[in-house]
């Protein structure tokens, strides 16, 4: 059976205002997500993620690439009328801020209708009330919270809302962008619960954002790592974490602290500042400059996603499964011999 | 810890009066903290970190009040202390950084400029040295390339570099203490580590106290000295760092642990804390974690609330500890 949504070389490339160039948002991204997939997205501020969110639900144009959604190139089909395409019901998304994303004068109810109004099947209209009381009890909120408006709900209950009105169509994809960063640690294991239990239950798929790597460990299956507008790493998600083959990863989990004080580890640090988004030079890693293991290959020779030992496990780095300290030259082991991208 | 701590907080309560009845924010809250130490203050939202930092800096909104407790900083009693002390201390010998740097910072004033008047407002310098030490301060929170930072806008700038000028600028004096209130909520991980890092190296070198107010216990376990654990407007766990993380003594500290995702671990391991930080309107019981607590049982609801110290510098507020 083919994958549930197949991203293939997609691109996307944003005009700079007042010159040619370009900024490289997201660039030559490739990777699958399966049915009843979790996938984990992460990567730094800046480095494309909301962009990438943003084609896969549709609400932007790619440049370039195939966007397949259960066998049907949606990447085509104009954001204005993708609206009235039957996968919009299907491709669903909880945002960061819950706060932030609620109709301040919709009720819980009308935020969890709302959908189920513009999209739902004559059958869902008729019996609204029905059926948003039922999806209130499957994310947990309790009833006689439905009339109630955001400002009179908690952190939680929002999020709960939030959730509740992406999955009333019965999606078979849900984007979760940072769907606990703006909760409490106490409530952010309630909201975990939540959708691991739901996505056992309906059978979705999820596109889960974070730049948590500990949370993102916790819920998915697969994860992707992304830099600059490109994905460095792929792989298992215990693979990736036990055993990161890209420096980025490696710093960026060096980076998560630990809730241990006995647990103090070496910390990679990032020098610098990250390279310019805008036309980067198509033969330079995008880490050089930033990475402790960059040598004068990395910047003749732009890495490209490379499989290591392990299935499924890939990294973009010259030296990424090399053995032991990637020193001068430890790349030549795996001869280079694609060319640059 | 030294005999005389820098600044210490006895007994602090504060009430705000709303349209809905008062609201007992905090409730007899003690803490102190040594010249050069750094302590995290922990909790969930609405558990009184940030109004305690408020409460400390006389910044605190006209519907609050203080109603008992003190907070003496070098001798000085800063609840009582006239408003023209209190411009003279905080800035030089006090200060904070807040949580969203890019919010805090004035939008239309380049920061350079902004660090500039704190060292006109505060420091004894020439004006024509002052350009000088902006730089140098802005070079020492690792700011790339400060001449040309100088005259940037706060918007031109990215969430970890307005926080390393929110920090340049509380450092500006070298104060004493600096009160930092959830300094890195809202960054990325990495920039997270840096802005930690900074923090970290600027107590070492200039002998700096530092409060660091955050609901992320993993924060604080790698950098703090100590940690004071509140919930609902009381301090219900205080403990060096590594006691506190290897043996939490009060419920909700364990719990709080418990709820924390560590590396390695699988969703099962993740337990939530039950209920809500209760309403503090009105009249309270005498523990305020009694209605989500496991252990709760009659002896919780006889006042006072204990304080035990059950080993040297660990003091915990439950009458039914673990």
């Amino acid at each position: 059976m083919s994958a549930l949504l197949d991203v293939r070389a997609l691109t996307k490339r944003f005009p700079v205002r007042g010159s040619e160039r370009r900024v490289h948002a997201v660039d030559d991204v490739s990777f699958t997500i399966e049915r009843g997939e979790s996938v984990g997205l992460v990567g730094e501020s800046g480095c494309g993620k909301s962009t990438l969110v943003r084609l896969v639900t549709r609400l932007l144009d790619p440049s370039d690439g195939r966007i397949v959604f259960a066998g049907r190139d949606v990447g085509v089909i104009p954001p204005a009328q993708f609206t009235h395409a039957p996968e919009r019901r299907l491709i669903q998304m909880v945002f960061q801020d819950p706060a932030d994303s609620l109709n301040p004068r919709f009720t819980a109810f009308d935020t969890i209708a709302e959908p189920l109004r513009r999209l739902g099947t004559p059958a869902q209209r008729a019996a609204l009330a029905d059926h948003v009381a039922e999806l209130a009890d499957l994310v947990g909120l309790p009833r006689e919270l439905l009339g109630r408006f955001p400002h009179q709900l908690s952190g939680g209950q929002q999020q709960r809302v939030g959730i509740a009105r992406a999955i009333a169509l019965r999606p078979r994809l849900l984007v979760l962008d940072e769907p606990t960063s703006a909760l409490d640690v106490s409530v952010q294991a309630t909201i975990l619960h939540l959708l691991a239990e739901l996505r056992d239950r309906l059978g979705m798929s999820y596109l889960f954002v974070s730049h948590d790597l500990n949370l993102v460990r916790l819920l998915t299956d697969r994860v992707l790592v992304m830099y600059l507008g490109k994905i460095v790493e792929s792989g298992r998600s215990e693979e990736v974490f036990d055993r990161p083959a890209h420096p980025y990863t490696r710093a960026l989990m060096s980076a998560v602290p630990a809730p241990d004080p006995a647990a103090r580890r070496a910390r990679i640090a990032l020098v610098g500042e990250p390279r310019s988004p805008i036309d980067p030079p198509p033969t330079v890693c995008r880490f050089h400059g930033r990475c402790p293991d960059g040598v004068e290959r990395c910047t003749r020779e732009m890495p490209v996603l490379r499989p290591g030992p392990a299935a499924d496990h890939l990294a973009a780095c010259h030296f990424g499964f090399a053995v032991g300290a990637p020193a001068q030259g430890s790349g030549a082991r795996r001869s280079g011999g694609e060319p640059a991208a | 810890m030294s005999a005389v701590p820098l600044l210490s907080v006895e007994d602090l309560s504060v009430e705000f009066r709303t349209r809905h009845g008062v609201v007992r924010a905090l409730e007899r809250v003690g803490f102190s903290i040594a010249r050069g130490e750094t302590v995290g203050i922990v909790g969930e939202s609405g558990s009184g970190k940030s109004v305690t930092a408020f409460t400390v800096l006389g910044l605190l909104p006209p519907a609050g009040r203080v109603t008992s407790g003190r907070a003496v900083f070098g001798g000085l009693d800063l609840l009582t202390a006239s408003a023209g002390q209190l411009l003279e201390y905080r800035g030089r010998e006090l200060s904070m950084i807040f949580q969203s740097p890019r919010t805090a910072l004035n939008p239309i004033r380049p920061v350079g400029k902004q660090i500039a008047d704190v060292l006109e407002r505060h420091a004894n310098l020439p004006r024509a040295r002052r350009r000088d030490r902006v730089l140098e301060l802005l070079a020492r929170v690792q700011i790339p390339d400060p001449e040309r930072r100088y005259h940037a806008y706060p918007f031109e700038l990215s969430g970890g570099m307005c926080q390393r000028v929110m920090i340049a600028l509380a450092v500006a004096c070298s104060p004493a203490l600096l009160i930092a209130d959830e300094p890195t909520t809202g960054l990325d991980v990495t920039t997270q580590a840096g802005i930690l890092d900074l923090l970290g190296d600027l107590s070492r070198t200039a002998g700096m106290a530092t409060i660091m107010i955050t609901h992320d216990l993993a924060v604080v376990a790698e950098r703090c000295d100590r940690i004071v654990v509140m919930h609902a407007g009381h301090v219900v766990e205080q403990a060096p760092a590594r006691t506190l993380f290897a043996r939490p003594r009060h419920p909700y500290t364990a719990r709080l642990l418990a709820s924390t995702p560590r590396a390695g671990a699988k969703l099962a391991d993740l337990t939530p804390i039950p209920g809500a930080v209760p309403d503090l309107r009105g009249e309270t019981t005498p523990c305020r974690y009694r209605t989500r607590c496991e252990r709760a049982a009659a002896v919780c609801d006889r006042p006072p609330l204990p304080r035990e110290v059950v080993a040297p510098g660990h003091v915990v507020a439950c009458a039914r500890p673990l």
